[in-house]
């Protein structure tokens, strides 16, 4: 609650939104940009134009990446300066997360894989 | 009625549902029925309906949200607690034979329902109504940054509990364990209701938990007052930053995974089963991914009490401030990085489990600090063994006890002999009772007199602290010793005789923290018929340090009169230094958000929502789900949204205190 009066108030939230908001390119360059990435994923897979599965899947990840970069600049405005630098904080700190929830589950759950009987062979010897 | 239209209506309720077979339901149902239709006529009795629903359900003031979160984090630990008493009677009576009084299906209830509702229905109320309540005014703010928002979080935590209540006379709650692992989750071995219960009771809290976290974190970053830098702020709200952020980060991991638990229940997908290329561990994996996080989401904000009382009542600005923030910092990043310590023995290998064990072990040391800044701000200063002062002391003793059991059983050669034994139970209770609960009950004494403008009786207050602290000792210290000797957590019955002495300690102690949380509940109900002789006119009975302090007890609704403009750290204190006058004039009219009841309204079928998942009853979630939406979009028209308090009513409150001030001195 901002302590001004009513008007003052008002005045804010005008404020608030002004920096928010992008132009009309801006948001048709994100759309165009976030159109070809997903249709070039779907074209990948239909056409099988790369030669193994697991090239695919590393390459559609790669675009879901670039994909998401664009989202974050063009919809949800982002950059190194907005609000004071704090959304540029909390995205490195999501990204150390993200990071560390992924790669390490891929360690741990690997290495369980290794190590302990593979789920199939088990319910095999019931 | 054919039984396909009962079916079609009631799902998989029945009359069979209802456990009518058990004497220890029937008789907790009868007597919660009683004392339930006794409070509801009580309340139409003397007409508090109206004022309830207009001034506390509908409340967007966060000090009223949170007393009520305060009040629910209680009302669930009575329950949570006779969870306890039953399994420590159980296991102190089940040997040489004896069957004890519980039979499995319900003392597997029992036990479940006990860590659910300690983590999630009593100590995140507890922990979230203090942040709610303090963390606005010790940053100078008028409320939350949505206060709405923050309603609607606190109802969403209470369906979620209504859901867990209700499990125990409809139907039954899952047995699976606090954690519910599968396979024994999957619908394969628990085919009942009782882990959907589970599921649907955390979920519908959990989207309460994360949207306040947002608040919080918004509150903070966005509300401070004038002068108030990062490096400024009190240390609670320092660690309250943390915990949300800690919130945030972690809870739609809990989210995602129990969604993926009910996918395999309700779809029949194969994320976490044994077949189809399932893989039970992932859950394990993930399920902690979250649960690390959630133990420094709970203790955190106890360290940002402790930080408050010992600098308040050693008359002392805090030992190493920026030490303690950059340590509550690292608390945060690391605990993300130890979570596979639960699991070491499922078998990851030499290299993972090190890798875990030292990030464990690593993280004491940030903890360790904060332990020795607490006792260099005690050193030399004038200490006031006040309540809020002796929890602080016990938990510090109590704490480090149970920090290095962590330590020794992040090792893990020696969490290999001591994984899932009653050592890990004593280990977790001594820091979650030590650090959180003793946390909470030092800032529950610290801010009582804020809250309600008296207070608490001091005798009742040391006895239940007396109870307490002994309680716990005696029903904890028990279970190292047979952890140590092998008896694994979790057992109903017992063969070996020798083991029934250390069982009946543990009982006596449980006995005696009834007693303490007894003459805690006596403690309220004497402080409030004594409420004139310990009022408190200043608003600062601790001469204490915080701009919490500055405003009046109970503050008006709008805080303060006038926006603080902060120049130190310990910004009261510098004030009071500074010889600060109050301003008498000048008031204008205060904008503040209007009280709606959407939120409880949301909540509610929220929760009917989920008691439709829970029992098949597709139409009733349905329609639930479609009035949520309805609801909530209707309540974007909602133009009422804000008012302001005019100016007179400001000068006759703030005239009101300028008299009793001046009464006071």
């Amino acid at each position: 609650m901002s302590t001004n009066s009513h008007a003052a108030h008002a005045e804010d939230h005008h404020h608030e939104g002004g920096h928010a908001h992008g132009t009309f390119s801006s948001y048709m360059l994100g759309f165009v940009l976030s159109v070809v990435l997903t249709a070039i994923p779907f074209w990948l897979v239909m056409s099988g134009a790369l030669p193994s599965k697991q090239v695919t899947a590393l390459v559609i990840m790669a675009f879901a990446v670039v994909q998401i970069v664009v989202h974050m600049i063009y919809f949800l405005h982002m950059n190194a300066t907005s609000e004071n630098g704090w959304t540029m904080m909390a995205l490195i700190f999501t990204i150390v997360m993200v990071v560390i929830a992924l790669s390490g589950s891929l360690w741990v759950m690997s290495h369980l894989n290794t190590n302990m009987m593979p789920m199939h062979q088990m319910s095999g010897m019931k | 009625m054919s039984p396909d239209l009962l079916k079609l209506i009631f799902g998989r309720l029945g009359f069979e549902s209802l456990p009518l077979h058990e004497p220890i339901v029937v008789g907790t149902f009868v007597v919660v029925a009683l004392g339930g239709a006794a409070l509801l006529g009580g309340l139409t009795y003397f007409r508090l309906w109206g004022y309830l629903w207009r001034e506390w359900f509908t409340t967007v003031d966060h000090k009223r949200i949170g007393i009520m979160y305060m009040i629910l984090g209680i009302v669930m630990l009575l329950r949570g607690f006779a969870d306890a008493l039953m399994m420590r009677g159980q296991q102190m009576l089940a040997f040489g034979g004896s069957e004890g009084y519980l039979n499995a299906h319900h003392y597997d209830q029992v036990f479940t329902a006990h860590g659910v509702i300690m983590i999630f229905f009593v100590a995140m109320p507890l922990v979230t109504g203090l942040m709610n309540y303090v963390v606005p005014l010790q940053i100078g703010a008028r409320d939350v940054s949505f206060p709405f928002l923050n309603n609607f979080s606190f109802w969403m935590t209470v369906g979620g509990a209504v859901l867990v209540m209700a499990s125990l006379f409809i139907g039954e709650f899952a047995r699976t364990g606090w954690l519910a692992y599968p396979p024994l989750s999957n619908i394969g071995y628990s085919p009942d209701v009782g882990v959907d219960y589970y599921i649907w009771a955390l979920q519908v809290a959990g989207v309460g938990t994360t949207l306040s976290g947002i608040n919080l974190i918004c509150t903070i970053v966005k509300l401070r007052c004038p002068g108030m830098t990062m490096m400024k702020m009190p240390v609670f709200t320092w660690t309250s930053l943390c915990t949300n952020v800690l919130i945030v980060a972690s809870f739609p991991v809990l989210t995602v995974v129990l969604a993926l638990l009910s996918l395999d229940r309700y779809v029949g997908t194969n994320f976490f089963t044994n077949d189809f290329g399932g893989s039970p561990m992932m859950y394990v994996n993930l399920i902690w991914i979250w649960g690390h996080p959630e133990v420094y989401i709970l203790v955190l904000p106890a360290f940002g009490i402790f930080s408050e009382v010992t600098s308040t009542f050693s008359g002392k600005r805090l030992f190493g401030y920026t030490s303690m923030v950059y340590a509550t910092v690292v608390i945060t990043i690391l605990s993300y990085l130890v979570w596979l310590h639960h699991f070491f023995t499922m078998g990851s290998g030499a290299s993972v489990n090190s890798f875990f064990g030292i990030t464990t072990m690593i993280i004491s040391i940030p903890t360790g600090a904060k332990m020795f800044n607490w006792l260099f701000t005690m050193y030399r200063g004038r200490i006031r063994y006040e309540l809020p002062m002796m929890w602080t002391i016990a938990f510090m003793l109590t704490f480090v006890i149970g920090g290095m059991t962590g330590v020794l059983l992040a090792v893990p050669p020696a969490d290999f002999v001591l994984h899932n034994s009653l050592f890990l139970i004593a280990h977790f209770h001594n820091v979650i009772i030590g650090g959180v609960v003793f946390g909470a009950f030092a800032g529950i004494s610290y801010w009582f007199p804020k809250a309600f403008g008296f207070r608490l009786d001091p005798f009742w207050g040391k006895l239940s602290f007396w109870f307490w602290v002994t309680g716990f000792y005696l029903a904890f210290m028990p279970l190292y010793v047979l952890g140590l000797m092998g008896v694994t957590r979790r057992l109903r019955v017992f063969d070996d005789p020798s083991l029934q002495i250390w069982f009946i300690i543990a009982a006596i102690g449980a006995g005696l923290v009834l007693l303490g949380i007894m003459c805690m509940l006596m403690q309220f109900a004497v402080s409030f018929l004594r409420r004139e002789q310990l009022k408190d006119v200043t608003g600062d009975p601790w001469d204490a340090r915080t701009l919490e302090w500055a405003t009046s007890s109970p503050p008006p609704d709008y805080n303060f009169a006038f926006t603080p403009v902060v120049h130190d750290n310990d910004a009261w204190w510098d004030m009071k230094r500074r010889g600060y006058q109050r301003p008498l004039t000048g008031f204008k009219p205060i904008h503040m958000p209007s009280s709606t009841g959407t939120g409880i309204i949301l909540a509610g079928l929220a929760t009917a929502m989920g008691f439709g998942l829970i029992w098949y009853m597709w139409w009733l979630a349905a329609l639930s789900f479609i009035a949520m939406l309805a609801v909530g979009i209707g309540h974007t028209f909602n133009y009422h949204r804000d008012f302001d308090i005019p100016a007179e009513d400001v000068i006759r409150t703030e005239d009101a205190r300028t008299k009793l001030l001046a009464g006071a001195k």
